[in-house]
Parts: structure tokens; sequence; C-alpha cells
């Protein structure tokens, strides 16, 4: 019977199926930060138990780092506390850590293909929504609570009901300057950010095989912003190109051998999904977010909408919530709308790909003046690859902050957010209320160089 | 965690859809390293006003819902990021049962780690819990996980689907953990059994 690649890489994995029940999965890799692991290794504590496969989790530090100086310890006294927590879990289980000082150091979706641990086939978890990062490489990879982070690191699997699926077909070139993230921005503003609630969504299409890795893993990173379980991209030649010689992937003839057994994971021809979506890449423009959730967006050469606009009730509410909130007024030009600041950073785009774009825009320009703008790779090695190509140069002598590893303005969990009434270009992958900091709205969630050209029109 | 059957009590609604978890709980709360101690800043951004006084038109701070036990709400509640520190500041603050149109899938399995039960019904009966609860002061709502039912002061009962394993777990306050373990065997049997082995070790 034909089937889709994550039927392939779901039977694979199924240590016991009794009928009526969820299915427990095995999971190959568990990736661990600090913010959802200190109650899920305390409570293994309690009940006297441990960690099954310390050599198959993997720990970083990203949420609460500071992006300045890391010489000195962190200032806050409950980011240091938490951070310090994941420190002594991880060394009492055996577990490799990526601390702070690490050359490996990164956010933790960023880390993980990087260093090879992510691989084809693998299941994925982390107790971290933007795990679905990692399906690029053709992984069933999805986020799961603390509670759940404790059941995997007792037992290494995790217990799952079946998702139904979903194909998204992206047909037709992206036109120039249009970038993998405006294409799922696109996407999730047709489906809408509960499109794709309790399904699986494999991504095919001529757009998204043309896309390099990094596009890839953009475009599964937000998929859980339509409310997937989980998105993936079967694996091809630029997969094991990506990943040839990465330190934690098979070497030599076992990399070989890996990559033939990669290719059989594709969906087969005949294998039907439960939902199927369609999207013209060819028709979709650069995107930014007028809202406050990442479906509520529009290309940049638009307006923002008249909430009276949505036919349905709720969506009008919610449109007229989103304009308070982000001080719009409707109708009112995308590309004129003031700004204060800027961040460029999160596992969505800050790796070197998205850093050497938004260079191109900038090199030789200057941020308007009453903006601040702020630099943050997503890893400590992308950070000093940029630096090696001069990429911080540029942004500098165009008044950027250039800045250590890490969440950063994501999630402002660190120093690193705005102040009251500020609003921000963003290229992370969330624009909800107060996430960048109190009574803050973010605008985030276009693509790299959409956002990067406004800060030098400034207040326009 | 505690068994769990029926909770019978006040509707607090919360009239809002694609409710994130950022909203829920904020995430500089998510520095602490306990489990407890969330609910006080559960919805804290919405309870408050911009000078710190608490906003009276935001449900929570409205005397008539003190002490409601469910909370309903619009579709696609609990989104956006997986922090498990929604449902403990939900189930902190003292709600059992979220009574909405559709969830977030992470949001929904921590609900069931944690004893709150999540309800999915029709948008349209959703809303006339909504409009009764806003409407009638002594407004109550059952809702029966042995029967899998909701019912209501007004007349209502319907019924509601739920995964029969979750329901078992709930009913009998198991922890998944010690079920999964009684299976070791079956665990190290796959790891054994695997053509290779299991991880990304594969070199
Ligand atoms: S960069 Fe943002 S979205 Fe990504 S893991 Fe960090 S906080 Fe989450």
């Amino acid at each position: 019977m034909p089937k889709t690649m994550f039927e392939k890489i779901w039977e694979r994995h199924v240590v016991v199926q009794d009928a009526g029940q969820p299915a427990l999965l095995y999971v190959d890799l568990h990736l661990v930060h600090e913010v959802t692991s200190a109650q899920a290794f305390e409570g293994l504590r309690l009940a006297n138990r441990r960690v099954r496969r310390p050599d198959l989790t993997v720990a970083t530090i990203d949420h609460n780092v500071p992006t300045t100086n890391r010489s000195l310890p962190i200032a806050d006294p409950f980011s240091r506390a938490q951070v310090n927590a994941l420190i002594r879990n991880a060394e009492e289980s055996g577990i490799t850590l990526y601390d702070m000082h690490s050359a490996g150091q990164g956010i933790v979706h960023i880390i993980g293909p990087e260093q090879g641990y992510t691989q084809p086939g693998m299941i994925i978890v982390c107790g971290d929504s933007h795990t679905s990062t990692h399906g690029a490489f053709g992984a069933l990879a999805f986020g799961i609570g603390t509670s759940e982070v404790e059941h995997v690191l007792a037992t290494q699997c995790i217990r799952q009901a079946p998702p139904r699926t979903m194909e998204i077909r992206a047909d037709g070139n992206l036109h120039y300057g249009v970038t993998s993230k405006d294409l799922i921005l696109a996407i999730i503003g047709k489906i809408g950010v509960g499109g794709a609630t309790g399904h699986l969504v494999e991504y095919t299409g001529d757009a998204i095989r043309s896309l390099s890795m990094e596009g890839r893993m953009t475009v599964c990173n937000m998929s859980i912003e339509a409310g997937a379980r989980a998105g993936m991209i079967a694996p091809d030649d630029v997969t094991s190109a990506y990943l040839r010689d990465r330190p934690q992937a098979p070497q030599g003839e076992a990399f070989d051998a890996a990559v033939e057994r990669w290719k059989q994971l594709h969906t087969d021809e005949d294998a039907a999904f439960d939902t199927v979506a369609q999207i013209d890449a060819s028709a979709v423009a650069p995107m930014v977010t007028w809202g406050t959730n990442p479906g509520m967006v529009v290309s940049i050469t638009d307006r923002v909408p008249d909430p009276a606009s949505f036919p349905a009730a709720a969506d009008r509410m919610a449109a007229e919530r989103a304009l308070e909130y982000m001080a719009l007024e409707p109708g009112t030009r995308m590309e004129n709308i003031p700004i204060d600041r800027v961040f460029i950073g999160s596992c969505a785009n800050s790796r070197l790909e998205d850093l050497r774009a938004a260079a191109a825009v900038v090199k030789g320009k200057h941020v308007a003046p009453g903006v601040s703008a702020l630099v943050v790779p997503g890893s400590t090695a992308i950070k000093q690859q940029a630096e090696a190509e001069g990429l911080d140069g540029i942004f500098k002598d165009a008044n950027f902050e250039w800045r250590e590893s890490g969440c950063s303005m994501c999630l402002a969990m660190n120093p690193d957010r705005l102040e009251p009434t500020e609003r921000c270009a963003s290229t992370s992958n969330r624009n909800f209320e107060g996430r960048q900091g109190p009574d803050a709205s973010g605008e985030p969630s276009d693509g790299c160089r959409g956002c990067d050209r406004r800060p030098f029109r400034g207040r326009a | 965690m505690e068994a769990y059957s029926r909770v019978t009590g006040k509707v607090a609604p919360l009239d809002r859809g694609d409710v994130d978890t950022d909203q829920i709980i904020p995430a500089v709360h998510l520095k602490r390293v306990e489990r407890s101690g969330y609910g006080e800043f559960l919805f804290e951004r919405w309870r408050s006003l911009p000078n710190g006084e608490r906003d009276p038109d935001f449900v929570l701070n409205d005397p008539r819902f003190r002490g409601a036990t469910i909370l309903a709400t619009g579709r696609n509640f609990g989104c956006g990021s997986s922090r498990e520190h929604a449902a403990w500041a939900l189930q902190d603050y003292g709600f059992r049962v979220v009574i909405a149109p559709s969830f977030a899938d992470i949001f929904r399995n921590n609900c069931y780690q944690n004893g709150i039960l999540p309800v999915v019904l029709p948008e349209n009966i959703v809303r006339g819990i909504v409009e009764n609860a806003q409407a009638a002061v002594d407004y109550e709502v059952t809702a029966d996980l042995e029967q899998c039912t909701v019912s209501d002061s007004e007349g209502l009962r319907v019924e509601f689907a739920i995964d029969a394993f979750r329901r078992e777990c709930l009913l009998h306050g198991w922890d998944t953990i010690q079920l999964t373990l009684k299976q070791e065997d079956l665990i190290a049997a796959y790891e054994q059994a695997r053509d290779t082995p299991p991880g990304y070790t594969q070199r």
C-alpha cells in the first residue's frame, strides 16, 4: 500500500500499539532547553527515576542568555537559577550540554541541524513548539509539554495518537526578493492560525524543492503558527549536502549508507493525505503582519485592513482588538507605519543565509534616527562565520548592534525587550501581544528583506 | 494526579478566539523552576490596565465570576508556545474544565497531564454557554467525564468526544510514566531489534 513519508517514519518508531490506544513511539533525539526542563528533572528525582538514554538527549541554553558580555554572570537571579538548574541536571544525568560559553551554543532549533544531530527519518521531540523546524530534514519533529519531557527522559518514548495528514503544495517560483518566510506567511494567511490544527503537514511542490535547507527550516519552523502538529519536507540532495561532514552526522561510508536509507522516505506516488491545500508561489509578495497573530498578514505594499471587511464576527472582533493593541488605523499603508526598533534573529530567521540577505540590504546605509536595531545570530557558530565574512562590520557600520546568540527579543526573557508602546519590525515567528515586551507591539514575521528596508526610512 | 470524574461549577466566559499561551501566562514568569504558584499570573496582561490597576472589564476581575471552575472560550485556545505553565496557571487558579470549539494540540495534551478537562463542543453550543454565563449570576455547568456529557442549569445536555486513553488516565489519576515503565521490556526489545540503532549515532 502506498504510504506517506509520515506513515513510514511513524511505523518504524512504534514500540507498542494496543488497540484503541495511542501508540508508544520511540524518540531518536530529545532536545532540551532550560525553560521547559527543570520541573521534568525534578519530577524524575522525586520519583527516583533516571534518564533512560542520556546519549540520545542533547541540551542547550538559549532562552535566558544575555546577548551582551558573556563573561559576566547572568544578572537576573531567576534566569541564573534556571540556567544553573539545567547545568546541574545535565551533569548529573550525563547529558551533553552546549552551555553559554560553548562554541556549539545557540538556539536549540538552530544547533540541532548545525551540529548534524537532526537527520531524516528520525522522531525528534523538545519541550518547545518550534521543534517543527527539524521537519525540514524529513524528520517527524514536534513540541511537547514539560510532563511529556519528563516522560521522554524516563522512557525515551512518547505516547501519541496519529494526527491527520495534510499536504501543502507550493508550485511556481518565488519572485526575486520573496523569501521562504513570505511563502509560509502567505500560507498561514490563507489557511489561518488554526488551519492545520491536529494535522501533520508535508510541504511539497517545486517552490519547496528549490529552497535551501535554511529556507526549508523557516517554512517548517512556522508550521506551528498554523497549528500543525509538525511540518515536514522530504529529504533530497540539498538535505544530504547540508548534513555531509556535520560533526554528529554519520561519516564516510556510513553517511553514504544513510543517504540511501533517506531516499526511501519520500511519500509514495499514490499515497493519500486527509487534506490538501495549494498555493501559487509565483503570486506571493513580501509579507508583513499588522496584528497580534501570524495569520494577520498582508503584503508589504498593502494596507492595514478594515475590521469591518471581515465577514465573520469573531474575525472582526479579533481585528479590532489587534488594531487597538497595535495602535494602527485601518487603511494605513504598511510601508508607512513608523517603527522604533528592528530585531533580526530567532529560530525562524537568524541563520547565515538570513544574515547575508539582511547585510546585502543594509550595506552602505544607516539606521534612521530614533530607530534602534539589533542583530542576534542564531548560534555562536553562525556568529563566527558571519564575522569571518565581515557581515558584522556591515551591520555595525549601519548602526546595528551586533550581539551574541540566543532567543533574545523573540520572547524577551533576557534583558532584550521592547519598552511599552514601542513598535518593532522583527524577523521572528510570533507577534503575540506582549511577546517582545509588555504592551509593546511586535510587528514581526516578515521575510528578512521586507523588514530591514524600513529602518532606514524610520518615521517617514 | 487526582482522579477526575465530574465538575459542577460557575463558568467564566472568555469571549475571544485564538488565545495564545503567551496571554495565558507571559514568558517572564517562566523563569521559575517550580510547578506551582502560577495562578496569580494567569492572563496577567489582560487582568491589569497599563497603569497597573485591575481592569474591571476583564472577566476574571468581575466579582460575578469569582470561584469559577469552568472556562468557556473561543476557537484554537492555547495556541502558540508549548509552555505547560499555561495549564499549571489555569489549574492553580482553580479551573478544572475548559470548553472551546477547538484547542491547540500541545496545550490540550498539557491539560490532560494536569487534571484539566479540555472539552470540545460545536461553536454554537459554546456560544450559548458563554452567553448564559454572561447573562445569569447563578448559571452553572456540569462536565461529566464518566458520561462524557456537558449539561447546564438551563437544560442543555450534550455529549463530547474524548480520546479513550486520556479519559481513562484522568478518571483514574494514572501516572503515565509508570504505565510506560511497565512496558520497559518492550522498549528494550525495540532498541535491540532496530536495523539501525536508534538515534543520531548511526556511524
Ligand atoms: S527563538 Fe523564539 S521561537 Fe525560537 S526557540 Fe527561542 S523563543 Fe522559541
